[in-house]
């Protein structure tokens, strides 16, 4: 009876390994009817081995990991979370402590809160970010200019918008990744330290401000690419970059500030239209800086409790529970912001590309 | 085997209302090795960038391989290979990873890629550097590896734009010697273009005089020579004396001279003077200038007319005197003037 039951039970196994065995066999007849081995041998096969495009990003992604420009970048931001991180850490207790109706979003403050002494995460990212972006973008069309190398790439058989897209997409690649795992690992580290694990909505919550923060570096990055093509001399596409830079996140600040005291309707006089307009206005012009997006998209994703980004009337806070937004809803909340980021890359991106289909590729000169 | 692998027809292409090329047309066989001659920015950079597609032409038509370059580069990217002047590679990537980019970017299979590019690398002599980085090659270094690079796709056609330039003469040798060879060992197509004529009169089967966009002859260099200084291209200086008016009809008379110039031996101010007869036991020089060559025939003719004869020398137009002749003057119209006119009396 048991040596039947056993031999019955060999058979079976026999009988799967012979349908698993006839099963990697069709997998493997199904793989080979690709172009195999025999379109290999010949040397004109476009189609094995990765296309051109994919050839340029992995050479891309593989510069920037080597180089030391990025190892730099990386240690800087690095540095800044650790430091956000640990401030945050300090005063977290505390704020806890404060206001014990939002105490579900803990590790979001971790994003959000600082003691003092240092900027928070938000204040980091938004003000480190461009420099990442830049620099990982400033010298990418005029350096293979300058080296000799970009007649050379495009006497090859790709098309000539390839090696600007896969600049692009390289570095792209390269600076989620590692905001990603920035943002992860600060995530994990407040888990570690506070004992709290995140919620799911706050999870997603980080993703979508990693996925903002990306986008906002893809800003810098097309705008030094922009610069990379209209420049010959990287020291000069740099310089450019770091100025627009420079002048979004200091200077537009003071114009508006100047701008608002001459505008701003007379106290005794105005009404409450004219309040609610010229506060428009001022929000209007802010929101023409890349910064100030990034800084109310951000902010907005991190912190629940914010409910509106422009100017309320005491009648529209009128009998509003002051209770967190759903994730849902903070999304709809800066929407027209992620908007905005993603037009100023893709019209940066759209400015360089015509401008290097136009361009002439030539030596040195 | 006289397929004809590259076709220009009327060419014509401007920079901000300067042409840089014009009207030119040019057949180019497959198998030989075609030398672009031209002074600096006389638009053979131009016309090399528009029969790869990456500069469209404002005018005329371009065939390579049978194909149109402006709507299908990519094919004719894929069949031919171009050595830009001044080449320069990933400096940081050794010589071999930067041959291998140009594999990948083919799509060579990484295995046949890995042979053919150490096969390339021996073939021209740098492989002792394939591992060290591009960054440190010297420049005769960096033309090789553009020459293996260029090879590393097994293209049809491979066009040099200016290979031999800052290069020291041993290397230029060396690299044109090296071109001569891969070209006649894999029965390449080259189109060269150089402004230096005495090297591309080594190795160029054909050469194309080409100034200010335009064409102005094509042919082996004796042919060149025959087409351009097609009423006397071969010179005879002979130093003699006994010199007389009988001899002077003598070598007149003999088949091809047409010019016959006498000049004091010695005395460089004595201006030449053709048909003036000086008295007969001064040293004289004649300048014969004949379509062919009748050297023994002058020689012949001066023994046995009583005079001594010094020396004979034979000179023949190279490109050389054809470069000055056409060239040099560079965009000076009159400078090129002047220049013939030095010429015609020399």
């Amino acid at each position: 009876m048991e040596r039947r039951a056993t031999a019955s039970i060999t058979a079976k196994l026999k009988s799967l390994g012979a349908s698993a065995s006839s099963l990697a066999a069709k997998v493997k007849q199904s793989l080979s009817k690709r172009p195999g081995p025999s379109a290999r041998d010949s040397v004109r096969a476009h189609h094995s081995g990765p296309s051109p495009f994919g050839v340029l990003i992995r050479k891309e992604v593989a510069d920037h990991i080597r180089s030391w420009r990025f190892i730099l970048l990386l240690g800087i931001i690095a540095l800044t979370c650790v430091a956000s991180l640990y401030t945050a850490m300090n005063s977290i207790q505390e704020a806890i402590r404060s206001d014990s109706e939002t105490n579900d979003f803990v590790i979001l403050k971790l994003f959000t809160i600082s003691d003092g002494t240092l900027p928070t995460f938000i204040g980091f990212v938004g003000f480190l970010g461009p420099l990442l972006g830049i620099g990982m973008g400033f010298d990418a069309i005029n350096s293979e200019r300058n080296k000799g190398t970009l007649s050379r790439i495009m006497a090859q058989p790709i098309h000539r918008d390839d090696l600007l897209n896969a600049k692009f997409v390289a570095s792209l690649m390269v600076i989620s990744l590692m905001f990603l795992t920035l943002g992860l690992l600060t995530m994990a580290l407040g888990t570690l330290i506070i004992g709290i694990p995140p919620t799911f909505e706050e999870f997603l919550r980080v993703i979508s401000f990693l996925v903002v923060t990306i986008f906002y570096v893809a800003f810098w990055l097309n705008l030094s690419i922009t610069f990379s093509v209209r420049f010959r001399q990287p020291a000069t596409s740099a310089l450019s970059s770091i100025a627009v830079w420079l002048f979004f996140s200091f200077f537009f600040d003071m114009i508006l500030n100047l701008l608002a005291r001459g505008i701003a309707p007379n106290a005794a006089t105005a009404t409450m239209n004219d309040v609610l307009n010229y506060q428009n206005m001022m929000l209007w012009l802010g929101r023409l800086s890349p910064y100030t997006l990034f800084n109310e998209a951000a902010s907005t994703l991190l912190m629940p409790s914010i409910r509106n980004l422009g100017p309320l009337t005491t009648e529209q806070v009128y009998g509003a529970i002051a209770s967190p937004l759903p994730f849902g809803q903070s999304l709809l909340l800066v929407w027209p912001q992620i908007t905005g980021l993603t037009a100023a890359t893709l019209i940066c991106f759209a400015i360089s590309y015509v401008m290097f289909l136009r361009q002439e590729i030539r030596g040195r000169a | 085997m006289t397929e004809t692998v590259i076709d220009i027809h009327e060419l014509t292409k401007s920079y901000n209302g300067t042409k840089a090329v014009d009207g030119l047309s040019l057949q180019i066989q497959r198998g030989e090795i075609f030398g672009l001659l031209g002074p600096n920015g006389a638009g053979k950079s131009t016309t090399i960038l528009m029969l790869l597609g990456l500069s469209e032409p404002d005018s005329g038509t371009i065939n390579v391989l049978g194909l149109n370059p402006t709507r299908e580069p990519i094919p004719v990217k894929r069949r031919v290979g171009y050595l830009p002047d001044d080449v320069g590679f990933y400096e940081d990537r050794t010589g071999f990873e930067n041959l291998m980019l140009t594999a990948r970017l083919n799509g060579i299979p990484e295995e046949t890629a890995r042979g053919r590019a150490t096969e390339l690398l021996e073939q021209v002599g740098l492989t002792h550097a394939a591992n060290k980085k591009a960054g440190a090659y010297s420049r005769g270094m960096r033309q090789r590896l553009g020459l293996a690079d260029v090879l590393v796709k097994s293209p049809e056609i491979i066009i040099l734009d200016e290979p031999t330039l800052g290069i020291d003469p041993t290397g230029m040798e060396e690299l044109l010697g090296l071109i001569r060879k891969l070209s006649r060992e894999q029965h390449l197509t080259v189109l060269l273009s150089s402004h230096q004529l005495h090297q591309v009169q080594q190795i160029c089967d054909r050469v194309g005089l080409f100034v200010r966009g335009q064409l102005l002859a094509q042919g082996d260099v004796s042919s060149l020579s025959r087409t351009l200084f097609a009423d006397d291209p071969i010179i005879i200086t002979a130093e003699m004396d006994g010199y007389s008016s009988r001899l002077q009809d003598e070598i007149r008379s003999i088949e091809g001279v047409h010019h016959l110039e006498v000049g004091a031996s010695l005395q460089a101010d004595n201006s030449p003077a053709e048909a003036d007869v000086p008295e007969p036991d001064t040293a004289v020089r004649l300048i014969i200038r004949s379509s062919t060559d009748c050297s023994p025939e002058v020689a012949r003719r001066i023994v046995e007319g009583g005079g001594r004869l010094f020396s004979l020398s034979r000179q023949q137009y190279g490109l050389d005197e054809i470069y000055h002749r056409y060239f040099a003057g560079g965009d000076d119209k009159h400078g090129e003037k002047s220049d013939s006119k030095h010429y015609s009396q020399a």
